[in-house]
């Protein structure tokens, strides 16, 4: 065994011998590395400048020049506003918040899933736990594609058809006072419009704009403030007077009345679908591609958080609720105030790889029909310009720079929930 | 459901690998070889031919799992060519999607999918196109309930299409240039398509006129549903290759054109081996061999002509048993009878 005492250390280097590069323990792990990293670097630059070669000899240069070009195909769920003669690009953007529509409703409700399903399957209730048991079995252990596929010949088979809706001897009909309407297509609601709105003209005195709603989410958010500020000052009274005020009427007047002033300032009216011609018209539309790829993502992935929230739970000592219990905390108190916090630590970390999976398993969208990014851009783009490289660079780069902001977020969120160890 | 799913994962899987081995392949080997795809058929024994995944008629698996279909048929010509046997075809199913990277990749050494010829196909995604084996146009399909008489009615109808075709772009073309709304349903295979269409997901089922009547031939009750009068595009459909192997190109172009002049000169199933033994029609000699030598000139044999045509007949007889008027599916001659016929088939001449 060579310890470092052993070799004579020189300070002006003069006793430096080339072979100790390869005898000496101290420079033998650099060495290696040295050579590992010239290795791969040699091998990048052949396997680069080779895949630069062929592709000029196959006459594939690589641009992005078709990005600009008008892409000629019509999309049906377009957050903004897009027509075929819009450029290639601008799909691939409608396609890119598409993809974002969808795992961002479905990690919410993936987590919604995930929290009831992992907290019930450690019930005392037999029935309940085993239940929770069968579902995260079931779920977790049939491929994601698959449950989208069901969830979507389900609805579209079940589901009656827009013009079962229609005539004297209708088969179906709207639901809650004949605002919605559940057809095969997807869910029709009313939709929110202002009739003083600030994009209305005169042609058009019905209309939404960002503007508006702009206007509705700063009176939220200033409820938000105001609440919170109530909320400090009665923790402080209950500091102090050992008594805590009612403040549950203040709270939902602070909530409601900016909201509903703004509303009516901006004169809310409710734009209720109807059927005309072939599908309903008016109202928004929740299409029945986005409503089956997200509830199958969310409750497949809800399968996986229920696993996570559940180890989280246990890795809690019972000690913990043995002493809240002997406090005499209810049950769910107990849960939500002790146990709950607590777990958060460990079911963070995992939490974000599931919002990782989400976002990538939602590109099997094409399944159903959803255009998102790997439809619109990895799919008609790449197949109308054939510019296969080019957007599949671009996708992945998407994908990555998706996922890298995920991570990014949620460990801010996991740092600040960490145990503060002082 | 379950050939549904296999076809989308199998889809997902092919496009990653096919991506992912083009990458590899360009980046790992020394210069492409400007491969000699005949030379390779013949090595390999087999024909990698690509197909629909499942149009009646077209191209479909029988109950024996056996391929049959008008498009079937040029593989199988070509194999019978080059092979001399029409069963040594290995038929890869494509969707609309995946055809042209497994074209271009080198999966398959030709396309006979129903593709239509187009300029930036032709020129921008470099196929050589051999020629037109049915000349087609996009039709719409509408229950036959919905009371619809013309396509300029179908303002803002639910439309099925199959996504990457040229029927995506045409369809948005049609309704824009006449200022009437619809809402897309873009679907992977023609298989899902028609099931959509037949739950009711949509209103509209949009594609080549001939697919259409051959879908629909399939269906429970063929007769509740019509095919409206406007047929909105040109669809010249026809077998390709990749660019750059002309040798090869040539002789997918001239089986085709073998089959096509057979008909034209009265050679079929019937009188082939009796007029093969030599005739005093200088033309049906050059092309059934016993006068010249077309077939050395394209690297095969004497006798390539005469096997291609042997294995279903020429042009007319293919044409009449997989989707002609005594079929299920039954598509009458129309555009595609010969130009002697008055129609658009038409073949250069052998010499
Ligand atoms: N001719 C058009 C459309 C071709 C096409 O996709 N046709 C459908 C008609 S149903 C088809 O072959 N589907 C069968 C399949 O998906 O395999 C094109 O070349 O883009």
């Amino acid at each position: 065994m060579t310890t470092l005492a052993d070799q004579p250390i020189s300070a002006s280097g003069s006793s430096f011998k080339l072979s100790m590069l390869l005898n000496d323990t101290r420079y033998r792990s650099l060495t290696f590395q040295f050579i590992a990293l010239v290795a791969i670097i040699a091998f990048m630059a052949f396997v680069g400048g080779n895949l630069v070669r062929n592709l000029a000899e196959a006459g594939l240069n690589i641009s992005y020049a078709f990005l600009g070009e008008p892409a000629g195909y019509d999309i049906n769920q377009r957050p903004i506003e897009y027509d075929s003669t819009s450029s290639h690009g601008r799909a691939a953007v409608v396609g890119l918040l598409n993809t974002l529509i969808v795992a961002f409703l479905a990690c919410i409700t993936a987590t919604v899933f995930g929290v009831i399903a992992g907290v019930l399957r450690l019930s005392n209730n037999w029935i309940v736990s085993k239940i929770m048991s069968i579902y995260v079995e079931i779920f977790r252990n049939v491929p994601v594609l698959i449950w989208i596929l069901i969830i979507f010949s389900v609805m579209i088979n079940a589901l009656p058809g827009p013009r079962d809706f229609r005539g004297e001897d209708a088969t179906a009909s709207m639901s809650f006072f004949d605002t919605f309407a559940f057809t095969n297509r997807g869910v029709f609601a009313p939709a929110p419009e202002f009739t003083n709105s600030f994009g209305s003209t005169a042609e058009l005195p019905v209309t939404t704009t960002g503007m508006d709603w702009l206007l509705v989410i700063a009176a939220l958010l200033l409820s938000w403030f105001v609440a919170r500020a109530v909320a400090n000052w009665a923790t402080r009274t209950q500091e102090a007077t050992g008594n805590r005020p009612t403040t549950w009427y203040i709270t939902l007047a602070i909530w409601v009345v900016p909201v509903v002033a703004v509303l009516l300032f901006l004169g809310l009216t409710w734009n209720v679908p109807e059927l005309k011609g072939f599908n309903f018209r008016g109202g928004m539309q929740l299409r029945g591609s986005l409503i089956a790829l997200w509830f199958a993502l969310s409750i497949y992935t809800g399968a996986f958080i229920a696993e996570n929230v559940r180890a989280g739970i246990l890795a809690i000592s019972k000690g913990q609720t043995e002493a809240a219990g002997a406090l005499g905390l209810r049950p769910n108190r107990i849960m939500s105030l002790v146990v709950l916090p607590q777990a958060l630590r460990v079911i963070i970390p995992p939490l974000i790889s599931q919002y990782l999976n989400i976002t990538k398993n939602s590109s099997l969208a094409i399944a159903v029909g959803y255009m998102d990014v790997t439809g619109t851009l990895g799919g008609i783009t790449l197949l109308q310009t054939g510019r296969a490289i080019e957007t599949i660079l671009l996708l992945m780069l998407f994908y990555l720079t998706v996922s890298l902001l995920i991570s990014f977020f949620m460990n801010i969120f996991n740092n600040r929930m960490k145990l503060k160890e002082r | 459901m379950n050939r549904q799913m296999a076809e989308t994962q199998e889809e997902v899987k092919m496009k990653k690998t096919v991506f992912l081995g083009a990458l590899a392949v360009a980046a790992v080997t020394g210069g492409v070889a400007s491969a000699a795809t005949l030379d390779d058929v013949k090595a390999r024994g087999k024909l990698n031919c690509g197909v629909t995944t499942g149009v009646p008629g077209f191209a479909e698996p029988d109950a024996n799992g056996v391929w049959q279909g008008f498009d079937v048929a040029v593989c199988r010509a070509v194999a019978a060519a080059v092979l001399s046997d029409p069963t040594a075809v290995e038929f890869v199913p494509t969707t609309g999607k995946t055809r042209f990277t497994a074209l271009a990749s080198g999966e398959i050494d030709m396309l006979a999918r129903n593709t239509t010829w187009t300029f930036s196909r032709d020129v921008d995604l470099k196929f050589e196109f051999t020629g037109v084996n049915y000349y087609d146009g996009q039709g719409f399909m509408v229950p036959a309930d919905l009371g619809v008489s013309s396509a300029k009615d179908l303002d803002g109808a639910t439309v099925c299409i199959q996504t990457g075709t040229t029927t995506e772009l045409n369809l948005a073309d049609f309704f824009r240039s006449n200022n009437i709304s619809y809402e897309p349903v873009p679907i992977e295979t023609g298989a899902e398509a028609v099931q959509q269409y037949n739950a009711g997901a949509c209103d509209v089922y949009t594609t080549d006129a001939s697919a259409l009547a051959a879908q629909r031939a399939n269906f429970e009750d063929p007769t509740a549903h019509v095919i409206l009068p406007e047929i909105i595009s040109k669809e010249p459909l026809g077998p390709l290759v990749r660019h750059g192997d002309h040798e090869w190109g040539d002789i997918v172009r001239w089986t085709l054109n073998a089959l096509i002049t057979a008909e034209e000169l009265g050679v079929t199933s019937v009188n082939l081996e009796e007029l093969a033994a030599g005739t005093n029609n200088p033309e049906i000699n050059r092309l059934l061999g016993t006068e010249g030598d077309l077939g050395g000139m394209l690297g095969l044999d004497k006798d390539w002509a005469e096997r291609a045509i042997g294995v279903a007949g020429n042009y007319g007889e293919v044409f009449e048993t997989n989707i002609g008027e005594n079929t299920p599916i039954g598509l009458a001659r129309g555009l595609n009878a010969q130009w002697t016929d008055g129609g658009l088939i038409y073949s250069p001449p052998f010499r």
